[in-house]
């Protein structure tokens, strides 16, 4: 391609790069701080003296949290438990939900399709969910009231219906006259050749399911079953309801406490999506590009 | 070719809805359980929207004691507090839309003009982080950033200026949501741009070069018009999401008692009223006219884009 390389432009691309390099220090500076936060002494912490690096570097915290405390692995367990389950349940729900919908024959689809969207667009609210759940199917306290009431999530089953829609019918033709059914055509050959769509779903249920902390919230009265990011809040919203033993050594880790645990609960979904954004790019594209 | 063969098949059109459905029930088995949990968990909750009608007291009958008709509608529409709340929802919701939307737009065609792959995906893969983080863990952030000693305020006498109590003064409130949440959804905004950008037709491109337009006057001429469809899907939805709760789970993280003259919306207003107040049916008919407002406002939406740029959602 034969760009014209004008003085303007090249001006443009310096300020543009300056603009990027801009970008990604405001999106990374709060998590530098963050880590910055975690390392250091509490009192350093305390009188603000932590900016970039860590003030007299010190793994206190994360030893307090890891060996001393064993909440943060309850709730931590919590989370993996409510999120594989909950990812389990929402991509087979969404997969099963989708692949129906994504056959034009199907004629009842004229009725389930806008049965589904319209969710989008219109739903219960907070007030009556709430009723559901603690009420009539009494599920208050439970993990399935954290899990079921957003297992399906109708953003995602367009995406991916448009993924089952762009698959070519002819595979499934060729294993239907070779005497394959619709179930071992769906095992077989559909799941397999989903792999993008699977992966981009699985990811998306995942976080929201690893930062979920409003259902928690509202439906978990139990403290042991909390997930990580309840506690993360407890810890932000500060001292005044924190039963943290009265030790010195307890006190001593507070300030740097919070930074640490939001540091840990973070730390798993950040190593993982960067692995997978080729997959969810893909995804939503399809999603987009198909409608 | 998948398309011609579709259309060879309606010969059995013609066949009753009974004979078809017997014919493809293994297809239709694969929606009994999401079709039930949208039953359960989709639509009882819209009809469970009943008790704004109906007095509720919890315990006895979980539909409500008796009708009482518009009662809760006319008490939140004559109650100060929820106008307050509605018109925090309308200023929050804007200020953030216009600032968020045009700014998701610009860093979209600025990360287009970039020519470097490795650099392109740099920048991309670490624009998409903060979305990828809790709520909870962000608005933990804010907190912390903007704390008395925090960084921020470090800066700002670093510069000269006097410190600011960024999360107890209600005049920073609007600031602080915003900016936290243009931070947020940024570079996850741009995912759909950039794709729909990479399906411009690149001998249009070539052709304006002919016409000797630049680089910008591109921009403008073939990059805007080619992703205005999505320019303008993504602009519906936000526009039906104005009223609509999305951004209450934030501020239920980041409001505190004196923030909350600005802080408060109909969504935190309806937790305060219905699941710490326990005024289920009161707080039922709040929840019940933001949904309408919210389903009037993407109707519109819909139905204006269509007449104007030919795009809609349905």
């Amino acid at each position: 391609m034969n760009i014209k390389q004008s003085k303007g432009y090249q001006v443009f691309r310096i300020f543009n790069t300056v603009i990027m390099i801009f970008v990604i220090f405001v999106t990374l500076y709060p998590f530098i701080y963050l880590v910055a936060q975690s390392f250091s002494n509490d009192a350093a912490v305390g009188a603000g003296k932590v900016t970039f690096f860590p003030i007299d570097f010190t793994l206190e915290t994360y030893k307090y949290i890891l060996t001393k405390d064993d909440s943060f692995f309850r709730f931590y367990g919590n989370t993996i438990l409510y999120s594989v389950v909950g990812t389990f349940i929402s991509v087979a729900g969404t997969a099963l939900l989708a692949y129906p919908l994504s056959k034009p024959k199907l004629r009842l689809n004229k009725f389930f399709t806008p049965f589904v969207v319209f969710t989008m667009y219109f739903t219960g609210g907070m007030i009556p969910n709430y009723i559901l759940i603690t009420q009539w199917l009494g599920m208050g306290d439970t993990i399935w009231a954290i899990i079921l009431p957003g297992a399906i999530s109708t953003f995602n089953l367009l995406l991916m219906k448009s993924f089952f829609t762009g698959l070519p019918d002819e595979l499934e033709e060729a294993a239907s006259i070779d005497g394959m059914g619709v179930y071992g055509i769906f095992a077989r050959i559909i799941l397999p050749l989903s792999k993008p769509i699977l992966a981009t779903m699985t990811l998306f249920y995942l976080v929201g399911m690893w930062n979920e902390w409003f259902g928690p919230f509202l439906y978990l009265n139990t403290r042991d079953k909390w997930p990580i990011a309840l506690w993360v809040r407890q810890l932000v919203e500060g001292a005044n309801n924190v039963d943290v033993s009265s030790t010195a050594e307890a006190s001593s880790v507070q300030a740097t406490l919070k930074s640490a645990t939001m540091v840990l609960t973070s730390l798993p979904i950040m190593c993982v999506y960067p692995f997978v954004q080729k997959y969810f790019v893909q995804g939503m594209t399809i999603g987009a590009v198909k409608g | 070719m998948a398309k011609e063969k579709a259309k060879q098949k309606p010969v059995g059109a013609k066949t009753s809805l009974l004979h078809h459905v017997k014919k493809e029930w293994k297809l239709y088995s694969f929606l009994v359980l999401p079709i039930l949990y949208y039953v359960v968990f989709k639509y009882v909750p819209v009809l469970g929207n009943i008790i704004a009608f109906r007095k509720y007291k919890g315990g006895s009958n979980i539909l409500g004691e008796e009708w009482v008709g518009f009662r809760y509608f006319r008490q939140f529409l004559t109650d100060p507090s929820f106008w307050k709340a509605f018109g925090n929802t309308l200023r929050l919701s804007i200020g953030y839309l216009l600032v968020r939307f045009p700014a998701t737009l610009i860093f979209a065609l600025l990360i287009n003009e970039i020519r470097k792959t490795a650099w392109k995906r740099t920048v991309q893969t670490v624009s998409y982080l903060p979305h990828f983080i809790s709520l909870v863990v962000v608005c933990g952030m804010v907190k912390e950033l903007l704390a008395g000693n925090g960084p921020v305020n470090a800066l700002l006498q670093a510069l000269g200026m006097e410190k600011i109590a960024f999360m107890s003064e209600p005049g920073w409130f609007d600031a602080v949501y915003i900016i936290s949440g243009v931070w947020q959804a940024l570079g996850w905004g741009t995912i759909l741009y950039l794709t729909a950008m990479t399906n411009i037709n690149t001998e249009l491109y070539e052709a304006s070069a002919i016409d000797g337009a630049g680089r910008f006057k591109q921009a403008i001429h073939v990059t805007i018009p080619g992703i205005l469809p999505t320019i303008m899907t993504l602009l519906i939805m936000d526009i039906g999401g104005i009223v609509t709760s999305n951004n209450m789970q934030k501020i239920l993280l980041l409001y505190n008692p004196l923030t909350q003259e600005r802080a408060d919306i109909i969504g935190t207003l309806v937790y305060r009223m219905g699941i710490s107040g326990g005024n289920f049916s009161y707080a039922s008919a709040v929840g019940l006219f933001e949904a309408v407002i919210g389903l009037i406002l993407v109707t519109s939406a819909n139905f204006l884009s269509r007449k104007l740029t030919e795009t809609s959602l349905w």
